[in-house]
């Protein structure tokens, strides 16, 4: 019992406040990296391995628009567009010639793809890793730290940006189109939408809300060709704790599972508070290996 | 001589041959070429251990660097802690380690199916590289392990250095009956249960199969068989990375067996070639830093979209017969 209560004092608040809000901002991150994922898996079955290379290559694409211009909003939105296009050229030359086969291949072709832009990065960008400024410099006193602004503005911008992705979803003609062709492709397609353009459309704008994220995330660590496993290996984590295809599912389980991960790293190394994030999934496909948050398909 | 159909005594003469060919190989190949081909040896055991998953079963392990690893790590182990290090414990304490890996991931992934499988047993493998780049006092961490080759002995028999070519006869010895052991596994009413999961698993079930159980057992098995390939590496180069157990490692494993053709054991020994070749034809044309994985994540690209069988699988029925 002592021994309890002398842990729990030892709690530091002052820290705990701090991870809480470091695990907040990364969360947010994450669940814009994780919806982009679970997106493109709900509605054509392709589990994106290459989404962590599009996260990477955004960044780098953000950090050259940046330190060019010195504009930020620009940054993100040529990050997007570039991405984007990117992604919509793989969809069509790789993905397109593989519907109708077994989903399975879809996972080595994407991983295919991510050898070749990891590869890609390292040797164009070279293996020093880039720094990207802040766009703001503002700080406000958290405790004893200088906590800077930006970090506050990456979690509202990532919210914003998965709220607007939700009401395109929910009520523009192309987001009724998507939901469509998510519930029944061949129905949607008997109704005159265009499933194989929803499809390209679909992975393109995955592409360009993980290269978005990783323009957000850039000046946090910095950028570097091998940041892209990392990043999709947690979205991975999250969209099976989550539920795969369920985007609210998603969301939660990305600020759930940073949040644990901050905690632990009061305590433990920073690489090794991964782990606590292995244990939530063991425990997730121990008791609901469907995931935390699924909907039935 | 009545029961020897056209097909075995094709199959058995082919086989001999090869053999063969890779017995004398070393014997004519200059000393870089002697190594690079028992390092295919190597690499192809482990594809082959991941085709019977792959190819078999029906399903895609991105996790096989972790039994690899274990494997080689299980090895160092039993190569730092005894003395005079001894080849056998070296294998025991290797596969002893694979297979606890290879439970433990089997006991979590097999819950899933098809992608959750596949991405499922990436995480896992993710989780013994974190353990085992923080791990430093035991592991080594970043720097890993070096340990010396042991002696190649039959114990109160015989005791002999191995030399490149004989630690050559060694592997191919440990390749060829695994291969065997794997062919033979596949052919059994075991295999025929995994392919039949890979047919189809409700129906499978419905029969009444375990499929859960025959999904574990297989998952070990083939872990058993790449953490061989594990302890073979380590005893090969004389040290254990923790880059080995990073998931490069099962990348490499899975585009070994698009490339060489799944569902055919030999396959991936062909696959693993195949890949190590062109690298290193790359590599002396375009010089050491020529980003070589990019043509080849291209031909890798290409091959599951025009050529989904392999290099080898316009020859899978008749290997598998």
């Amino acid at each position: 019992m002592h021994a309890l209560v002398a842990f729990l004092q030892d709690i530091p608040v002052d820290l705990l406040i701090i991870q809480t809000v470091n695990g907040v901002v990364t969360g947010m991150i994450l669940a814009l990296v994780a919806s982009g994922l679970t997106l493109i898996f709900g509605i054509m079955d392709v589990v994106n391995f290459a989404h962590g290379e599009l996260f990477m290559l955004g960044a780098y694409v953000g950090v050259i628009v940046m330190v060019a211009t010195g504009n930020f909003w620009l940054a993100l939105i040529v990050s997007f567009l570039v991405i984007a296009l990117l992604g919509a050229v793989i969809q069509i030359v790789t993905l397109r010639p593989l519907i109708g086969r077994d989903p399975l291949n879809t996972i080595l072709v994407t991983f295919g793809i991510s050898l070749i832009l990891q590869n890609f990065a390292l040797w164009y960008f070279g293996p020093i890793a880039r720094r990207m400024p802040s766009p703001i410099t503002g700080h406000f006193i958290l405790f004893y730290l200088d906590y800077p602004w930006y970090r506050l503005l990456i979690a509202a911008l990532s919210a914003a940006i998965i709220g607007g992705f939700w009401l395109f979803l929910k009520f523009s003609k192309y987001g009724v189109w998507i939901r469509a062709t998510t519930q029944d492709r061949v129905m949607a397609q008997a109704m005159g939408i265009p499933v194989p353009l929803v499809f390209t459309g679909v992975f393109a704008l995955g592409a360009g809300m993980a290269a978005m994220s990783g323009v957000l995330f850039a000046p946090l660590v910095g950028v570097d060709h091998t940041m892209g496993l990392d990043w999709v290996l947690k979205a991975f984590i999250v969209v099976v704790v989550g539920g795969m295809g369920s985007l609210g599912g998603s969301i939660v389980a990305a600020i759930f599972i940073s949040l644990l991960e901050s905690y632990a790293a009061i305590w433990v190394d920073p690489s090794q508070a991964v782990i606590v994030s292995f244990v939530v999934l063991i425990l997730t496909l121990l008791f609901k290996p469907t995931g935390l948050f699924a909907t039935p398909k | 001589m009545k029961n020897l159909n056209h097909h075995t005594v094709v199959y058995w003469a082919a086989f001999c041959a090869v053999m063969a060919v890779l017995i004398v190989a070393p014997l004519v190949l200059p000393e870089f070429w002697r190594r690079f081909l028992t390092e295919i040896l190597i690499w192809g055991l482990l594809a082959m251990s991941s085709d019977l998953l792959i190819g078999y079963t029906g399903m895609i392990s991105f996790g096989h660097s972790a039994f690899f690893g274990l494997g080689m790590y299980g090895a160092a182990a039993a190569l730092i802690l005894f003395s005079p290090p001894n080849l056998w414990l070296a294998i025991g304490f290797g596969l002893v380690g694979a297979a606890g890996a290879a439970l433990f991931v089997a006991y979590f992934s097999t819950r899933l199916r098809d992608i959750y499988f596949a991405i499922t047993t990436l995480i896992f493998s993710q989780i013994f590289y974190v353990i085992i780049f923080t791990w430093t006092k035991v592991t080594g961490g970043e720097n890993g392990l070096i340990f010396t080759r042991p002696h190649f002995s039959i114990p109160f028999l015989y005791d002999v250095r191995f030399t490149s070519t004989t630690l050559h006869w060694f592997v191919l010895a440990m390749v060829a009956g695994s291969y065997l052991i794997l062919r033979r596994v596949t052919q059994s009413p075991f295999g025929m249960v995994l392919q039949s999961i890979r047919e189809n698993e409700a129906r499978t079930r419905a029969i009444g199969f375990p499929v859960q159980r025959y999904k574990i057992v297989a998952v070990m098995l083939s872990g058993i068989f790449a953490g061989l390939a594990g302890v073979l590496y380590g005893v090969q180069n004389e040290f254990a990375a923790p880059d080995f157990v990073y998931f490069i490692t099962s990348g490499d494993t899975v585009i070994f067996n698009v490339m060489g053709g799944i569902g055919t054991l030999v396959g991936p020994i062909v696959g693993a070639g195949f890949f190590q070749l062109l690298r290193e034809l790359m590599s002396r044309i375009f010089g050491d830093q020529f980003p070589y994985l990019i043509p080849l994540g291209f031909i890798f690209i290409a091959m599951i979209i025009f050529l989904p069988q392999g290099l080898l699988g316009f020859a899978r029925r008749w290997l598998n017969r």
